[in-house]
């Protein structure tokens, strides 16, 4: 018993300074930063020697840094184009870590019944060819409800991000006219309407002004307690945005995932799916020369996947579904 | 013997001052050169780093209005137009405020009251940007909607200047908001600039006979004017540069409009927002080209300035 006592110590030991060595860098992504930050917390106190130093400077300035090598791994809430991955020296691989959404917030004078949104009429209001709230189109989606004829006044993020990477993702599947003209980007040339920065900006320009419309992200709404619209989804149902709805637009996407994981979910099949849906991903070097460092970033993942998918509600993320966690686990072996 | 020994001394203890000359000379002079190198080494990189852009785009870069990431479009006209629009409108409600305060502090307040004042007004000056941008964005922004732009609006509604819809947000905003954080830099150093006129001066205007007005708007404002225009140029570099507080109240719409409620945008506000998620190879060079032109736009301003002190020195000592 005491043998063994002392033989577990000793590889325990063992195992923690093998791993006493790893401090990994990486950097990328502002959106998930909040669930990274507690998951490499977490790790830390029940893996000691891996220490994980996480940047949020962007997913620009993440797939830049990857690139140019100066990071063990980077972090993105769009996935990498082939173009990028080919100026990588090692080939990249794509990780789904948490979901995202994206909710269309207003502020109507004298309307307090929540909104119902179609594609079409998002994508219509944010060319401008929608001008006034009580256009055909928003009274065909909220039958019942008194829309004034005012002007609506349309709020976008100023600030490149991830966020309107998703919307304008969104509105370019559902409206050709929107892919012809705007197309999606974390930046776009947008038709109409005011830039506020940030989440805060966006948020604070639509409250401050009477019949404004904007989009935030699910996890800011919920923790601002704001009132936002459901989305009419590809099964035809106005879905309103949750952690199970957004959830269900992954497991939906999950049939037709890509080997490399590399896919949008906007508009995803699935009466429950929310549209306005997406991963966003940890982008792993598929070769890493310092085999400790390979272990204790594939140990990681695999925790990422598992356990550490547990502690994301608490914070406002929805999780994986199990399908992508399989697929998922699968990809981890592949790194070496 | 004794003389002998005193000439060596002093020769002595020339030579140490003379060492010590030299060594402080020297000490000067790399710090001077530490600044010249970090501008050499400043514009290198703006130079380096915007090669993608400047290939692509050429000189259309800077008339050039479109502003579009996803077909690699982009133009700076509408940035320069905002930078400049929001700097003058700041300085034309700065300057007169300003001065005036700066006269009231260093004329015409008990000395008691102009320092009380003038440690405020510095305190004015360390606020940090964002602070004035939350402000702006949650004060400022409702006040003109509700009242400033619908007043400006049915006053000077025939001028092109006053027209549209009132969101608030815009170029006239931003411009206020600039107007208040250059406010504490200017009435700070032309304070400093009027305090130090002699006071021979001032008396020797009142012993004409010239009134206390007089004496202050034709002696000592045209003596301090020097110190004046320095204080607003240092207004108007902070408001040319100027990120946070004008990106959270001037809508950030790339375009050029007449009216001063319309949204706008501005050089270094684009800079801050869309660096850090600018990916490929132009995109990001175009952002860091519009540096290079803000970095331009500040040389010219600043050379004018010279200028415009130039001449109104020569004017000055012409004078009888």
């Amino acid at each position: 018993m005491k043998r063994q006592l002392l033989a577990l110590a000793g590889v325990c030991a063992l195992g923690v300074s093998v791993a006493a060595a790893q401090h990994i860098t990486a950097a990328g992504a502002t959106f998930p930063a909040p669930v990274y930050q507690k998951w490499f917390d977490e790790y830390h106190k029940m893996h000691s020697g891996v220490e994980v130093n996480y940047q949020s400077i962007g997913s620009g300035a993440g797939i830049q840094q990857l690139t140019s090598g100066t990071v063990d791994f980077g972090a993105s809430d769009m996935p990498m184009t082939d173009a990028q991955i080919s100026k990588v020296k090692v080939h990249t691989l794509h990780f789904p870590t948490v979901l995202g959404a994206v909710v269309p917030t207003y502020n109507i004078a004298g309307v307090t019944a929540e909104l119902k949104f179609s594609g079409e009429a998002l994508a219509g209001i944010y060319l401008g060819d929608i001008k006034k709230w009580n256009d055909p189109a928003l009274m065909k989606d909220n039958p019942g409800v008194k829309l004034p004829a005012e002007d609506i006044v349309v709020v976008h993020r100023s600030d490149g991000s991830g966020t309107s990477f998703i919307w304008t993702d969104y509105l370019s599947k559902v409206s050709p006219t929107w892919k012809s003209k705007v197309g999606a980007n974390t930046s776009v040339s947008w038709p109409a309407g005011l830039g506020g920065k940030g989440n805060e900006g966006v948020a604070g320009t639509v409250k401050q002004t009477p019949n404004s419309i904007g989009y935030v992200e699910l996890i800011y709404a919920i923790q601002n307690n704001m009132a936002y619209g459901s989305v009419k989804n590809e099964a035809g149902a106005y879905v309103k945005a949750s952690l199970a709805t957004v959830s269900a637009a992954a497991a939906g996407a999950a049939k037709e995932m890509p080997e490399d994981f590399r896919v949008s979910i906007t508009n995803a099949p699935g009466k429950t799916a929310y549209p306005i849906s997406s991963f966003t991903w940890m982008l792993i070097p598929s070769e890493i020369p310092d085999a400790g460092k390979a272990q204790a970033i594939k140990a990681f993942l695999q925790w990422m996947v598992t356990d550490g998918q547990k502690m994301t509600s608490a914070l406002a993320y929805a999780p994986l579904p199990k399908e992508v966690v399989a697929k998922e686990t699968k990809q981890i072996a592949m790194i070496k | 013997m004794a003389t002998q020994t005193a000439v060596l001394e002093r020769t002595a203890v020339r030579k140490t001052a003379q060492t010590g000359d030299t060594v402080a000379r020297l000490v000067a002079l790399t710090f001077a050169s530490v600044v010249l190198l970090i501008v050499a080494v400043l514009v290198f990189e703006l130079w380096v780093g915007s090669a993608a852009a400047r290939h692509k785009l050429g000189w259309s870069f800077l008339f050039s209005s479109d502003w579009d990431p996803v077909t690699e479009k982009f133009g700076a006209a509408p940035f320069m137009y905002g930078t400049v629009v929001t700097s003058v409108l700041a300085l034309l409600i700065s300057v007169p405020l300003g001065v005036g305060a700066a006269v009231f502090l260093s004329e015409l307040a008990p000395a008691s009251i102009s320092n009380a004042l003038t440690f405020l007004i510095e305190l004015l000056a360390a606020i940090p940007s964002v602070i004035y941008g939350m402000l702006a964005l949650f004060t400022l922004v409702p006040l003109m909607r509700n009242y400033g732009e619908p007043f400006l609006k049915k006053s000077f509604g025939f001028l092109p200047l006053f027209r549209g819809p009132a969101f608030g947000v815009g170029f006239l905003t931003a411009g206020m908001i600039l107007a208040v954080m250059s406010f504490p830099f200017i009435i700070s150093v032309s304070r400093e600039a009027l305090l130090a006129v002699p006071r021979d001066q001032r008396e020797a205007s009142l012993a004409l006979g010239a009134t206390r007005w007089e004496t202050t708007s034709q002696v000592v404002v045209p003596y301090a004017r020097l110190g004046i225009l320095g204080s607003i140029f240092l207004g108007l570099a902070r408001a040319l540069g100027e990120t946070m507080a004008v990106t959270m109240v001037i809508g950030n719409d790339p375009s050029i409009h007449a009216s001063l409620f319309a949204p706008g945008y501005t050089i270094a506000a684009v800079i801050a927002n869309e660096f850090t998620e600018a990916t490929g190879s132009v995109y990001p060079a175009a952002l860091v080209e519009l540096g290079l032109v803000l970095f331009c736009i500040t040389i010219v301003i600043n050379a004018l300035a010279r200028i415009l002190i130039l001449a109104t020195t020569s004017k000055g000592s012409k004078r009888p």
